[in-house]
């Protein structure tokens, strides 16, 4: 029993390389490298990052009579009155409006939770950073993870408002299915790039916060695009948001309305800049990461 | 071969904050010699400075020093958590480092949880994972705790905990620092025994600590760091007749007799 356990041999087969090298920063080559080496260990260890999203989760309700269904519960409330309240205000049929309501608050949430999340996904993580080498993809996709999880949930709410109000899916909104792809890549650019801003100023997450707060209301999240035909001043809110071409690429197969290439083009390019903009950061940091903790 | 070779190590922290600038702290970073600047001119502490050293297989190294020497930081950039400012690390053997108890640990998760995650972060199929948990459970005899959060644990159960866990799958190298020495006696035992088996299979053993009995008791090579730089190398007994002051040497030499006569 203290002697050597009888797992030992087995386990001596399956690791991974026991080969270990490092050395001082060595110029972009090696960076690139070690970032590569990085997300290749942070994909073998899925099941590691999943478990750990998981268990977040069930922290957060732990001891609660509806777990995790609490989110479920509390978007539905908030869908419901603010669909009514707004429907009014607007003076649009809450049959139109409610669906619309619906998709376009659990996608917004998704969106920017994602990324407030993604602001805390190393410095979160700050105890496993520094007691274990670990590939910091496994701390990206448990974030990314974590709030797929919580968009399943809330997709329930979408399904009900649909359910309720008779509206018509046709296949179109399968549609929605590549473009969610395109937002899971994007979420790990996503948590790559501003994990590690926040990791080395920690003055960021606010002004994040700030500008999603902003990008709240000049994004058609709870109003409608339609409004602004007539105001083509105002027009340039949608032209050159890419929140906006982010979020239409998965609504508009939803709500069944017409999706244009230029949109799709367009956040075909966001996905593009962001990708590349969080490998450079990412390969020129990642050996810096633990000094910031 | 099992073997860890560290070349010309060295390790700056950045300094982030503008008060490091002051000339207060500049007056007082020449006199200690610590504090420096790097090529961009940032303000910076020289947590390590030019480590060199080679152990192979059955080599178990301490490290001594007093606090703030740079123990910790040499394990973390051993472990490959830090990249090193300056030098190069290349090893082969399969590594766990003991750290900091709670470490790898998430507090609010049960015992049994975290050997789960533990467990998958070594990329373990399903059934080593029960295996390990059981291993686990023996070995760290904490009883029903395995099911309780962690921060309920006293800090000796985590401890357990830790140890049980970084040993059960057995490591070839081990990286530890001092605080697995505040366990209990009947448990040290059980962990000397641990490692003892481990270093016998011929594998390395680094371990950070105060206790000059531990380290005259567990080591056959003695680094001795102070401010970053090894002021010591060599066998455990002539590094600690300079490191120790004369009488905790004697007081040493009573105590652990039997083991150093034998060694």
């Amino acid at each position: 029993m203290t002697d050597l356990p009888g797992t030992e041999r087995a386990i001596r087969a399956m690791q991974r390389q026991p080969l270990f090298a490092t050395s001082a920063d060595r110029g972009w080559n090696q960076r690139f490298q070690l970032a590569g080496e990085d997300l290749r260990e942070g994909f073998v260890l899925w099941r590691l990052s999943w478990a750990l999203a998981v268990a977040d989760i069930r922290l957060r309700y732990r001891g609660s009579m509806l777990g995790p269904f609490w989110l479920t519960l509390s978007t539905a409330v908030m869908i419901g009155s603010m669909g009514f309240l707004y429907a009014d205000l607007f003076h649009t049929d809450i049959h139109k409006y409610l669906p619309y309501l619906a998709v376009s608050l659990i996608l917004w949430s998704f969106m920017s939770t994602l990324i407030a999340d993604g602001c805390v996904c190393f410095t979160g993580s700050e105890g496993l950073i520094k007691g274990t080498r670990m590939p910091f993809t496994v701390h990206t996709m448990r974030c990314v993870l974590r709030n797929i999880i919580v968009l399943a949930h809330n997709v329930i709410v979408i399904a009900a408002v649909f359910l309720l109000l008779g509206v018509h899916v046709s296949a179109y909104a399968l549609l929605a299915i590549p473009g969610l792809a395109l937002w899971v890549v994007n979420g790990f650019a996503m948590a790559f790039l501003v994990g590690t801003f926040c990791a080395r100023f920690r003055d960021v997450p606010q002004i994040i916060a700030s500008i999603i707060q902003i990008a709240f209301f000049v994004t058609p999240v709870i109003w409608n695009a339609n409004i602004l035909n007539n105001h083509p001043r105002a027009y340039i809110l949608i032209r050159l948001n890419p929140f906006y071409y982010m979020l239409e690429i998965v609504r508009a197969p939803l709500l069944g309305t017409p999706l244009g290439l230029d949109l799709v083009l367009k956040a075909l390019i966001v996905t593009a800049v962001l990708i590349v903009l969080s490998s450079l950061i990412f390969a020129r940091t990642r050996g810096r990461l633990a000094y910031w903790m | 071969m099992t073997h860890l070779t560290a070349f010309n190590i060295s390790v700056d922290f950045p300094l982030y904050h503008n008060e490091s600038r002051s000339l207060k702290k500049r007056v007082f970073g020449a006199a200690s010699g610590r504090f420096g600047q790097d090529h961009k001119h940032r303000a910076v502490v020289q947590a390590l400075r030019d480590i060199s050293f080679t152990l192979r297989s059955g080599d178990r190294l301490g490290l001594i020093g007093s606090n703030g020497s740079g123990k910790t930081t040499l394990l973390r950039a051993l472990s490959g958590i830090y990249q090193p400012t300056n030098g190069s690390l290349s090893m082969e053997g399969r590594l766990t480092s003991l750290l900091d108890p709670g470490q790898g640990m998430n507090m609010d998760l049960t015992g049994r949880e975290n050997i789960r995650l533990r467990g998958l972060f070594l990329a373990l199929p399903k059934a080593e994972i029960a295996r390990l948990e059981s291993d686990v459970e023996d070995f760290a005899e904490i009883g029903q705790f395995m099911d309780m959060a962690v921060r309920n644990y006293s800090s000796g159960m985590v401890i357990r905990l830790a140890f049980a866990m970084a040993t059960a799958v057995h490591p070839e190298i081990l990286l530890m620092d001092e605080w697995i020495l505040a366990g209990d006696a009947a448990f040290l035992e059980k962990a000397k025994k641990r490692v003892e088996a481990m270093v016998r299979h011929a594998d390395i053993l680094i371990l950070a600590s105060h206790s000059s009995n531990i380290i005259a008791e567990w080591c056959n090579r003695l680094i001795w760091l102070e401010g970053g730089k090894i002021v010591g190398d060599g066998k455990p007994l002539d590094v600690l007749s300079q490191y120790l002051p004369a009488d905790q040497f004697k007081e040493l030499l009573k105590t652990a007799q039997p083991t150093l006569t034998a060694g």
